[in-house]
């Protein structure tokens, strides 16, 4: 017997309720609507660019969890997702996507060679993008499978809604993007 | 005539590497010194001053007939002193469906060599790729900067003497790999 859990229920935050009202926190709402409206840009390089496509695609489907637009450009994207291998040499292009994207803005880094550079110890690669941008949520795998993907996915949605309203106003934030040299 | 054959090399191909050596010890005697048949391969070491002047008759007489680079590439070789660094050309006769090698060796100091973009332009790419990974110098190039690397790469990073590892590691301990 599958759970019987009402989805709409299971989403509503914490409130006080009446015939026709609730009321709750602003940051609960606003928090509900980013995370299950979160427009993705697949940066995609790679073999986990390949898996991305998997995931994308019907069996494993996003679009459950309001990402049916991929953005290809980084002003209209929320979720920033690397997939593959970056090279040193594309370190600056991806950099510079980052800080196209408007706040508030989430780094998904999918597989070994973005986290770490994975197999690539070499002079070429780029030994994890966390070198060059912050990271919100890291998949491991040489490729993931599209389930941990999903994973990963949620994981992000955890984030955007548990954010504080003000938090990328905050000096710790400016301070973090500042160690980036962003 | 001395020539090293390799078992697998067809009669063909020995007819090849005969034919090509005849014409250029008759056009550049002494500035080729040595030739050999890697598998179905000739292979012919030149003196790397006449590189262009042999590779424009192989490209433009009639009996050569190597009318298209499949490739060109360098080579580091440390324990070759003055020879330690190499050009490979490879060059394909598309009529006949036949293939050659050309090789040059000189040491670090020397190491400008004479452009072939005037002969195939395709060979652009294929230089500045030799510029980026070994530091040659192709005099007469018309861009001659890294193509592959990132323009702030301060070494060429196929030579030898280079690690191929990232430098900017700290967390691999040796002892898990046998050092």
């Amino acid at each position: 017997m599958a759970s019987t859990v009402d989805i709409k229920e299971d989403y509503k935050p914490e409130g006080i309720e009446g015939p026709g009202f609730m009321a709750t926190r602003l940051d609960k709402v606003v928090g509900l609507a980013r995370a299950n409206s979160l427009w993705p840009l697949p940066f995609a390089t790679s073999c986990c660019g390949i898996e991305f496509m998997a995931t994308m695609a019907a069996n494993y489907d996003v679009a459950r969890f309001g990402m049916e637009r991929m953005s290809f450009s980084p002003r209209q994207a929320d979720l920033l997702m690397v997939m593959g291998t970056i090279s040193k040499k594309m370190g600056p292009i991806l950099r510079q996507v980052y800080e196209q994207m408007a706040e508030p803005k989430w780094v998904l880094c999918m597989g070994a060679c973005a986290s770490s550079g994975g197999i690539f110890d070499t002079y070429s690669v780029l030994q994890g993008i966390d070198r060059i941008i912050p990271v919100d949520v890291y998949i491991p795998g040489c490729p993931p499978r599209p389930e941990q993907v999903l994973d990963g996915i949620m994981k992000i949605q955890e984030l955007a809604k548990n954010e504080k309203i003000n938090r990328r106003q905050t000096p710790e934030y400016k301070e973090m993007l500042a160690k980036y040299g962003l | 005539m001395h020539r090293p054959v390799h078992p697998s090399a067809s009669a063909e191909i020995v007819e090849l590497h005969d034919h090509v050596l005849k014409a250029l010890r008759e056009k550049f005697g002494e500035g080729i010194l040595h030739s050999q048949i890697d598998y179905d391969f000739p292979v012919f070491v030149l003196k790397k001053d006449i590189i262009h002047e042999v590779l424009e008759f192989l490209k433009n007489d009639a009996s050569m007939g190597f009318s298209f680079l499949t490739t060109m590439c360098g080579a580091h070789f440390p324990e070759q002193g003055d020879a330690e660094f190499s050009l490979m050309y490879q060059l394909h006769n598309l009529e006949k469906n036949h293939r050659i090698r050309l090789k040059i060796f000189m040491a670090e100091k020397e190491m400008t060599v004479p452009t072939i973009t005037d002969l195939w332009a395709g060979a652009n790419w294929m230089e500045r790729e030799a510029f980026d990974f070994y530091g040659f110098k192709f005099s007469g190039h018309p861009d001659l900067r890294r193509i592959l690397n990132m323009d702030e790469m301060n070494y060429h990073p196929m030579r030898k003497q280079y690690p191929l590892e990232d430098a900017s590691r700290h967390d691999k301990d040796d002892k898990y790999f046998g050092r």
